[in-house]
C-alpha cells in the first residue's frame, strides 16, 4: 500500500475534532506510519498539535492557503503527493468540496462518508457506510491500488488518544493559481428566538407533514413552559415553514438543552450532529427509524396525534 | 447561458419505508415508489431561474434505464427545454467515478457554460459534481445556496458549518452542486408532464458517447457496494410502551427527572 495521509482541519491553531478521528480510522487498516497534512497560512501551532497525533506531519504554509479554498488546497496537495497516495479527510463541507476532485486527479478510488473501517485486504479497503439517510448500512470495498480518497463521517470513529511525537516537515505549496476565489464568510442573521438558550426543545421534522401543523408544536412548547422553544430539522427550513435560526444540525445551530423532543425526525447525522447534550426523546411512527438507535428514549407514535395528547396531559398537571 | 443539470431517479424515502429484502442483502425493491432526487429539483429550479433572467436553455441529463425517462420529463415540465438519457446495460452498477465519466462525455457533446448537480443523492457520496469538474478541468463549488450571474463569472454562496455562508467568485464555465433550500422548486402537475410527453429525448449508449464500457459500470467501478444490512446496534433508545396515557405519564416523569419540567 502506498503512503497514507490524513488531511487535518484546524482553525486558530486548534485541530478540528476530526483530526484524532482520522488518526484512529487510519489505524483500522494500516500499521504503517500515517502522515498528517496541515495547510494554511501561519500554521505552526496546528502542525505542532498534529505532530502529537501523527508520526509525521507535512506543513504546507502559504499566504494563498489562508482560507481553505478547495481548488487551491487541491493544487497544493497534488504538487506534493506521490502517485497512488491514500488520503483520509473528514466528510464535512470542506471535505465534500475537495475530496471528489482530488480522487479524480490522483487517479484513484473514492469513498465518502465512511462510518467505520473493517480493515484492508491487500489493496482492498473494506468500509461501512450508510444510505438513504441512515436507514440501511452497506459494506463497501474500495480498490486502493491506484490510490484513494476516503472521507470519514465526523464523530463516527472514536478518536485516537496518545502521543505520537511526530516530526514536522515543511513542504512548498507550489503553483496554486485557481479559477475560484474566496471572498468572505457571511454569518447567519439572528432570528427571533435563540434556541441555544432553551432548556427544552420541541423539535419538529418532516413528519409534521404540513405547515398548519406547526402550531401543534408551539402549543406543546407553551404547555411545557417558558423554558421550552420550538426547533426543527432542515426540511422545515428548506420549505420556508420556519426561520433558519431554528434549525438544529451541522448546518444550523448546535444545542444543549436538558430535554430534546425529536418529533417526526429520522435522525440523520447532520441533524444529530447539532445536539450536544441532554436527554433525547424521539417520537416517530416508524419503529425502524434510525433515530431510535441514537435517542435515549423512544416512542412509536404518530406525532399528529401524540403531540396534542401530550399538550393536553401537561395542561392538566 | 447554456446550462446542463444532472439529475437522478431515486427511491422516494417519503413514500417508502426502505427495508431489507428477505435475503437480507439488498433493499426490498418491489413496489418502490421513485422520484427525482430532492437536491436535483433545487438545481433544476435554479437553472430555470437563471435562464429566465439572462436567457439560454436548460438541459437535463440522467444515467438510467427507460424508467428514468419519467424524471427527465418531470424536470422538463418544470421548464427545462431538453432532456438526454444515457442508457446502456454497461452503465449498470457504476460508481460515482463511472457516472461522472458518462456525464462528462454527455457534457462534451454540447457547449455548456454552467453544469449543475444536486449536492448529493440517495447514496450520500456527494461526489459526482466534484468529479465531473475535475475530469473536465473546470472550477467547482459544492453545497451552493446562492448564485448571482456576473460577467464571465458567478458569485456563489456555499453553505458551510453552523449556517455560515462562504462567498466565492468562480469563473465560467464551471460546475456547481446545489444544496436544498436555495430556492422553492416549482410544483409540477400531471398536466405539465403531459405537455412534454411528446418531446423526443435523445438517448446515448456507450458507443454513442464514445466511452469505453470497461471504464464504467460494474467493470470500471473501484468502489463497490457488497451488500445492504441493518447493523447490530448497541442499546438504542429505551422504548416507552403501553397505552398512550401510560406512555405520556412515563414521558412526563422522564422530563421532570431531567429538569425539563418545572
Ligand atoms: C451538507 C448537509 C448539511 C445538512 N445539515 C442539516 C442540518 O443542519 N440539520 C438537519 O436537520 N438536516 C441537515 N441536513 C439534511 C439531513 O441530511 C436530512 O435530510 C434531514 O435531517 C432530514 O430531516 P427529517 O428527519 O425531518 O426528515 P426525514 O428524514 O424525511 O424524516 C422524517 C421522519 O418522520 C417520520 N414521520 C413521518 N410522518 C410521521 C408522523 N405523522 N408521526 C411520526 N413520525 C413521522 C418518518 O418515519 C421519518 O423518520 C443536511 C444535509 C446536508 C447534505
Amino acid at each position: 500500500m502506498a503512503t497514507v495521509y490524513a488531511f487535518v482541519a484546524h482553525s486558530d491553531g486548534v485541530l478540528d475534532d476530526s483530526a484524532a478521528e482520522l488518526a484512529a480510522a487510519a489505524k483500522k487498516f494500516t500499521d504503517a506510519p500515517v502522515t498528517a497534512i496541515v495547510t494554511g497560512s501561519g500554521v505552526d501551532a496546528a502542525a505542532a498539535k498534529a505532530a502529537e497525533l501523527f508520526p509525521a506531519v507535512w506543513k504546507i504554509d502559504a499566504a494563498e492557503l489562508a482560507y481553505p479554498n478547495a481548488e487551491v488546497v487541491r493544487k497544493a496537495l497534488l504538487n506534493n503527493l506521490d502517485a497512488g497516495a491514500v488520503v483520509l479527510m473528514a466528510h464535512n463541507t470542506f471535505g465534500m468540496d475537495l475530496a471528489p476532485g482530488l480522487a479524480v486527479k490522483i487517479g484513484g478510488a473514492f469513498v465518502a462518508d465512511v462510518v467505520d473501517i473493517e480493515g484492508a485486504d491487500g489493496d482492498t479497503l473494506k468500509v461501512i457506510r450508510q444510505e438513504f439517510g441512515g436507514v440501511v448500512s452497506t459494506h463497501v470495498t474500495v480498490d486502493m491500488s491506484a490510490g484513494a480518497v476516503v472521507t470519514i463521517r465526523p464523530g463516527a470513529v472514536a478518536p485516537l488518544e496518545g502521543a505520537a511525537g511526530g516530526a514536522v516537515e515543511d513542504k512548498a505549496a507550489g503553483d496554486v493559481s485557481a479559477k475560484r476565489k474566496f471572498i468572505e464568510v457571511r454569518e447567519p442573521e439572528a432570528g427571533d428566538v435563540d434556541i441555544t438558550k432553551a432548556e427544552v426543545l420541541v423539535s419538529i421534522g418532516r413528519g409534521i407533514e404540513d405547515q398548519d401543523n406547526i402550531e401543534l408544536a408551539h402549543e406543546l412548547a407553551k404547555a411545557i413552559g417558558s423554558q421550552a422553544e420550538v426547533a426543527c430539522s432542515r426540511p422545515i427550513v428548506d420549505a420556508k415553514w420556519m426561520d433558519a435560526s431554528r434549525q438544529v444540525g451541522t448546518s444550523g445551530k448546535t444545542v444543549k438543552p436538558k430535554v430534546y423532543l425529536a418529533m417526526g425526525i429520522s435522525g440523520s447525522f447532520q441533524h444529530m450532529g447539532g445536539i450536544k447534550g441532554g436527554v433525547i426523546i424521539a417520537v416517530n411512527k416508524n419503529p425502524n427509524a434510525p433515530i431510535f438507535q441514537v435517542a435515549n428514549v423512544g416512542i412509536e407514535a404518530d406525532i399528529l396525534e401524540f403531540i396534542p395528547e401530550l399538550t393536553e396531559a401537561l395542561g392538566e398537571l | 447561458m447554456e446550462i446542463l443539470v444532472c439529475v437522478k431517479r431515486v427511491p422516494d424515502t417519503a413514500e417508502n419505508e426502505i427495508e431489507l429484502n428477505s435475503a437480507g442483502n439488498d433493499i426490498e425493491r418491489d413496489d418502490l415508489v421513485y422520484s427525482v432526487n430532492e437536491w436535483d429539483n433545487y438545481a433544476v429550479e435554479e437553472a430555470i431561474q437563471i435562464v429566465d433572467k439572462v436567457g439560454g436553455t436548460v438541459t437535463v441529463v440522467t444515467v438510467g434505464d427507460e424508467d428514468a425517462d419519467e424524471v427527465l420529463r418531470r424536470e422538463m415540465a418544470m421548464g427545462a427545454q431538453n432532456g438526454i438519457l444515457l442508457n446502456d446495460e454497461a452503465f449498470e452498477d457504476s460508481d460515482a467515478m463511472g457516472i461522472a465519466t458518462l456525464l462528462k462525455a454527455a457534457a462534451e457533446k454540447g457547449k455548456y457554460d454552467l453544469i449543475m448537480t444536486g449536492a448529493q443523492a440517495d447514496a450520500g457520496y456527494a461526489a459526482v459534481g466534484g468529479m465531473l469538474a475535475a475530469m473536465m478541468d473546470l472550477p467547482y463549488a459544492s453545497l451552493v445556496n446562492m448564485v448571482e450571474v456576473g460577467d464571465g463569472k458567478l458569485t456563489v454562496g456555499r453553505e458551510i458549518e453552523g449556517g455560515n455562508q462562504e462567498i466565492n467568485e468562480i469563473e465560467l464555465p464551471c460546475v456547481l452542486s446545489i444544496q436544498t433550500g436555495i430556492n422553492e422548486p416549482r410544483y409540477v402537475g400531471i398536466k405539465g408532464i403531459r405537455q412534454v410527453s411528446g418531446i423526443e429525448i435523445p438517448e446515448f449508449d456507450a458507443a454513442g458517447l464514445g466511452v469505453d464500457p470497461a471504464t464504467v459500470g460494474a467493470a470500471g467501478a473501484k468502489t463497490k457496494r457488497v451488500d445492504y444490512f441493518i447493523p447490530e446496534t448497541g442499546e438504542g433508545a429505551e422504548m416507552l410502551t403501553g397505552s398512550t396515557e401510560e406512555i405520556i405519564a412515563k414521558l412526563i416523569d422522564i422530563m421532570k427527572a431531567n429538569g425539563g419540567l418545572k
